[in-house]
């Protein structure tokens, strides 16, 4: 029997705010346990959530990136349940009135393009976090509890788990373009949370699904799920009904690992937080923040490609973050030629930025230092050889002025003819042979004589014009 | 009878509660005649009537988003039993991924 | 008279010609509290030192004229949280609970210079009507130490009738306050929700709970009210509007004021007919005083109980859901794992009361249930609130008995929750519209006090205390002292 999969993706999105969703203590956690927190944060009895502007404003800016209707008169919600790093034994959450809702996002596998729907875009807090111990108790830090958070939740439009996938990072970017979250899995900002369930071909209702969970990373998220499809279709074929369960993810065996089944859906009694009336935000306020945005990374690729004469392939790689494909038209507006522009970011900066682990703001390399060097590469005051010495001073130590810096070191390429031509003449005195090779039409003579002059010159020597001239003066002889 | 036993320890379980064997009888009669009095609501037509939850009117103020610390941990710390090396000490945690966020 | 049978208004004039200094005042409390105390217990923790103390700071730098409440005396309910002084909300489950902050009011009361006498008993978690459920003590009615002061705010409204304070803040989530003032004798004030912060007031019924002062005299409270309130912006729900001053205007009279009489709050058939007699009588005095008396119907009233309780018991049932042994209040010795820890806990933390509403809260909000109960419950709300929209735009306040008896008897009610609830009848629908409302004595029947209730619009206070006001001034009820009937 053939199974057609149904996915949708609920994501976790941790707001880059300076305090809490719903208290002044601050939002950043990596300090010693407990002390970015205060009474509110710990559900000391009495205390009462007031709501972070900005946390609003970056709810609001992810879901217009996510092309999301805002919801105007917006309100949050009580989710009730008890568990050491939920203080309150409720966490403030919206149910039916998301920030955002109805909105969708494009992705492309295998070269064809298509629309993830995404349901809503809600806010909330974070819990805190507890660590198990082996000694039979648990360690509550409560320094994450009330970051803020949104929930972004997909439709079941995926059909495998490469859309997943594509859906997945396609998101990470948008986020990522926004500015609002760091949105990296690996240190928990961006987390995923997965429906499955299959259904014959053919079938319009949805089979049982199960959650996984714990997919806290891009290659969890693709493994997982394709594990999931297996264990699924492995059931279904042998004639076992399928339960409503919560999986994990094991990423040691690569299988996922039932959890719990869900009896009914869990009882978290949702109702309308007493503690804060409704929000209602004004037209005004979603128009500033979607003046606020960004463009987004596929009207950037299309721009480069039809604006810039970028190939698909770069605009791909310059768009993979804001960093970067800002970094990419910062150096263009300098003056750079684009294509060469992206042939230095995708290669030689890339390369060290990866070789080092630093991010564009952590080195030395501005987009005007970039520029320039490239300039003087096509005006040919460099070489490219030459270039990438010029490049390892930009990037480790920077410049304000990067031809005083060639000047200075003596990096420039040799192209003054009254210069070379002593240097030639000498060269041609000492190899009369090469003269004769050449004349009788062994063009590789050529290629010796440069050579030596090259020598002769440490490098510095235009090739170019070198080549020029030693022809002139062969002829000459 | 609106409600039995099993609804009321279906009920104790999700509020963490429990009661007595013995005074579970009870306990459902007196919580039955609550829930018969309350549902008088039944009585009442609220077609398309918006409900209010909260105590006023007026829509939500929102705060700046400006970080500031007026409490040290060691006072947060005052009223809790168990602790150790600056975190909440609790006895182990099954994790059934109940964990909300 | 004794220091004790002065206004805050009185003492305030004998401090500033330092006839009396605040030393005097605090130690005068004291003696009264520990002379009172063992037939009306009305404390949870007493606050002595600290509030000598600061009286000794007050008189040394001397009263500010201005500043009418400073070196001046009042007691806190004890749901309300003071830092380091132990806040237990009548509950074994806060039994060692220290506060690590202070309450907005607390705060306010503290730059209005007043001194913070003790801590004061109320049912627990301020669920009920006699201030049995407390897990501490009883506390006495004043006219009568067998029966209760009314509840939850008991101890708060106990003290001030018995003369151990001359004003305490109480909390009225469905009569909390108004229901202990009429049992009582005194005025006590449920300002429009909003008027006052919650911060640092443990939630009950987080959408219907107000903090409001307890006092002798309408100027009294009128003087504690423009204390406390004001905008908290640690409070979302906290009105951000123009406070006024409550006393301004407060003597200009009733003359030409349209009072509506809710028919629906009369039960002439009630078995205490002395009740609505007494506030019969009040509103022909009203008329005496100048005030047209127009009948009016708030319809949806019947529909308050069934509301309120449904409401408040949800609310609840999430609010005390922090309450698990984890980072204060009591936690069960032995337990073996988690979940144990916090069944445990909170069975053996909570009274049956609130364990009863704990569990009809959750049993209202719980999956099939919550579009039957919570949803119109709501709906409901939104119904009793229109009524009270619709009479105000043609009265100018309400007046109705505050309860339908008065005072009871100690354990006369407490097996038969229902008829607890009953008895909130004609509280708790102001609650649910969140409009002020202000119980003054206006009678007695049987030798125990009766209240009225004037119910005012949304952030109307200054028109309740005007026209409570002039009913004081034109009666002698607030001059009655309690007997302490029963005492030794």
């Amino acid at each position: 029997m053939n199974f057609e999969t149904i996915i949708g993706l609920e994501i976790h999105v941790e707001l880059k705010t300076n305090s809490k969703m719903f208290s002044p203590s601050p939002a950043h956690f990596g300090a010693e346990p407990n002390t970015n927190t205060n009474v509110i944060d710990w559900g000391y009895p009495g205390v009462l959530p007031v709501v972070n502007e900005r946390a609003v404003e970056f709810g609001m800016k992810a879901a217009l990136a996510l092309n999301c209707t805002i919801t105007q008169d917006t309100k949050f919600d009580r989710k009730n349940y008890f568990y050491p790093d939920n203080p309150k034994a409720y966490q403030i959450s919206q149910f039916d009135r998301p920030i955002g809702h109805d909105g969708w996002i494009e992705i492309e596998v295998n070269g064809e393009k298509k629309k993830i729907r995404i349901e809503r875009v809600h806010l909330e807090e974070d819990a805190g976090k507890n660590t198990h111990g082996s000694d039979g108790y648990s360690y509550v830090d409560l320094n994450r509890q009330g970051t803020p958070l949104i929930e972004i939740v997909s439709e079941a439009d995926m059909r495998s788990p490469e859309e997943a996938y594509a859906y997945l990072e396609a998101v990470k970017q948008i986020i990522q373009f926004t500015g609002v979250s760091d949105v990296k899995m690996e240190e928990g900002s961006m987390r995923c949370d997965a429906n499955i369930s299959l259904r014959p071909f053919g079938q319009e209702e949805f089979g049982t699904k199960s959650e996984l969970k714990n997919l806290n990373s891009f290659n969890f998220v693709r493994k997982g799920l394709a594990h999931e499809i297996e264990r699924q279709e492995r059931e279904l074929i042998a004639g076992r009904e399928l339960m409503q369960e919560t999986r994990r993810y094991d990423e040691t065996t690569g299988k996922t690992i039932l959890m719990r089944v869900k009896e009914g859906s869990s009882d978290y009694r949702y109702f309308p937080e007493p503690d804060i009336p409704n929000l209602l935000i004004e037209d005004e306020w979603i128009e500033k923040v979607r003046q606020s945005l960004p463009e987004m990374p596929k009207e950037r690729r299309t721009r480069y490609v039809n604006k810039l004469n970028i190939p698909e392939y770069d605009a791909e790689v310059l768009t993979s973050s804001r960093e970067m494909s800002d970094f990419f038209e910062e150096t263009v507006a300098n003056n750079a030629d684009p294509k060469q522009v992206s042939n230095w970011l995708m290669g030689e900066v890339s390369a060290y930025l990866n070789s080092e682990k630093l991010s564009f703001s952590e080195t030395a390399l501005t987009p005007k230092s970039l520029a320039e060097m490239i300039n003087l590469i096509a005006d040919g005051t460099i070489s490219s050889k030459i270039a990438k010495k010029v490049f390892r001073e930009l990037i480790s130590n920077g410049s304000d002025d990067v031809k005083a810096l060639v000047e200075a070191k003596g990096w420039a390429q040799l192209s003054d003819p009254s210069k070379l031509l002593p240097v030639i003449n000498e060269t041609l005195d000492q190899n009369e042979q090469s003269i004769e090779d050449y004349k009788n039409g062994r063009d590789r003579a050529i290629g010796f004589l440069v050579g030596q002059i090259m020598k002769k010159t440490r490098g510095q020597a235009n090739p170019g014009i070198v080549n020029k001239l030693l022809k002139e003066e062969i002829e000459k002889r | 009878m609106a409600i039995n036993e099993k609804t009321v320890k279906h009920v104790a379980k999700l509020a963490k509660l429990e009661f007595k064997e013995e005074d579970i009888h009870d306990f459902t009669e007196e919580i039955d005649k609550i829930i018969q009095m309350v549902e008088q609501l039944e009585d009442l037509d609220t077609q398309g009537v918006e409900g209010t939850y909260h105590g006023i009117t007026h829509h939500s103020v929102v705060r700046k988003d400006e970080a500031k610390l007026d409490i040290d941990r060691e006072d947060l710390f005052k009223n809790v039993k168990t602790k150790q090396d600056g975190f909440i000490k609790v006895p182990a945690i099954m994790d059934n991924g109940e964990s909300g966020a | 008279m004794t220091i004790l049978d002065y206004t805050l208004e009185e003492l305030h004039e004998r401090l500033v010609n330092s006839e009396l200094t605040s030393v005097q005042v605090i130690e005068a409390v004291y003696e009264k509290i520990n002379e009172t105390e063992p037939n009306v217990g009305a404390f949870l923790a007493l606050n002595k030192e600290e509030a000598l103390k600061q009286a000794r700071e007050v008189d040394k730098n001397g009263i500010d004229p201005n500043n009418i409440l400073s070196g001046l005396p009042i007691g806190i309910k004890d749901n309300i949280v003071t830092k380091d002084l132990t806040t237990t909300a009548a509950s074994k489950m806060l039994e060692d609970f220290v506060p690590v902050y202070n309450a907005t009011v607390v705060e306010k009361l503290a730059e209005a210079g007043m001194i913070s006498i003790g801590k004061l008993n109320m049912d627990e978690f301020a669920m009920g009507g006699s201030t049995e459920n407390s897990a501490f003590k009883v506390t006495r009615n004043p006219w009568n130490l067998s029966k209760v002061p009314g509840g939850s705010s008991g101890g708060s409204a106990a003290a001030v009738a018995a003369g151990q304070l001359p004003a305490s803040l109480g909390s009225d989530t469905g009569g909390s306050i108004r229901q202990p003032a009429s049992f009582t004798g005194i005025v006590g004030m449920k300002p429009t929700y909003g008027r006052v912060s919650r911060y640092g007031l443990i939630a009950f019924g987080s959408s219907l709970d107000q903090i409001g002062p307890f006092t002798r005299t309408v100027k009294d409270n009128a003087l504690v009210l423009n204390a406390i309130s004001g905008y908290d912006d640690r409070d979302s729900t906290s009105y951000n509007g123009e406070t006024p001053d409550f006393t301004e205007n407060i003597e200009a009279g009733v003359k030409g004021m349209r009072i509506g009489v809710p028919k629906e709050y009369f039960h002439e058939d009630a078995k205490e007919k002395g009740v609505v007699e007494s506030v019969r009588a009040a509103l022909k005095k009203y008329e005496e005083l100048g005030a047209e008396i127009v009948e009016v119907s708030l319809p949806h009233s019947k529909y308050g109980i069934p509301a309120y309780y449904i409401i408040a018991s949800s609310e609840a049932s999430s609010n005390l859901q922090r309450f698990d042994g984890i980072r204060y209040g009591y936690r069960a010795e032995g337990v073996k794992n988690l979940e144990e820890l916090y069944v445990k806990s909170r069975s053996e933390g909570f009274g049956l009361e609130v364990k009863r509403r704990i569990m009809l809260g959750t049993f209202s909000l719980s999956a099939g249930f919550y579009d039957a109960h919570f949803k119109k419950a709501a709906q409901a709300r939104t119904l009793i609130r229109q009524d009270f929209e619709k009479v105000f735009e043609d009265v100018d306040f309400l007046v109705a008995p505050t309860t339908t008896s008065t005072a009871f008897e100690i354990g006369g009610r407490i097996d038969d929750p229902l008829a607890m609830y009953m008895a909130d009848i004609l509280t708790v629908p102001v609650n649910l519209a969140g409009v002020p409302s202000v119980s003054i004595p206006c009678g007695f029947s049987d030798d125990m006090p009766v209240g009225m209730q004037l119910i005012g619009k949304h952030f109307d206070e200054q028109t309740l205390y005007r026209a409570a006001y002039a009913f004081e001034q034109a009666t002698d009820f607030h001059k009655q002292k309690p007997t302490f009937k029963g005492g030794k």
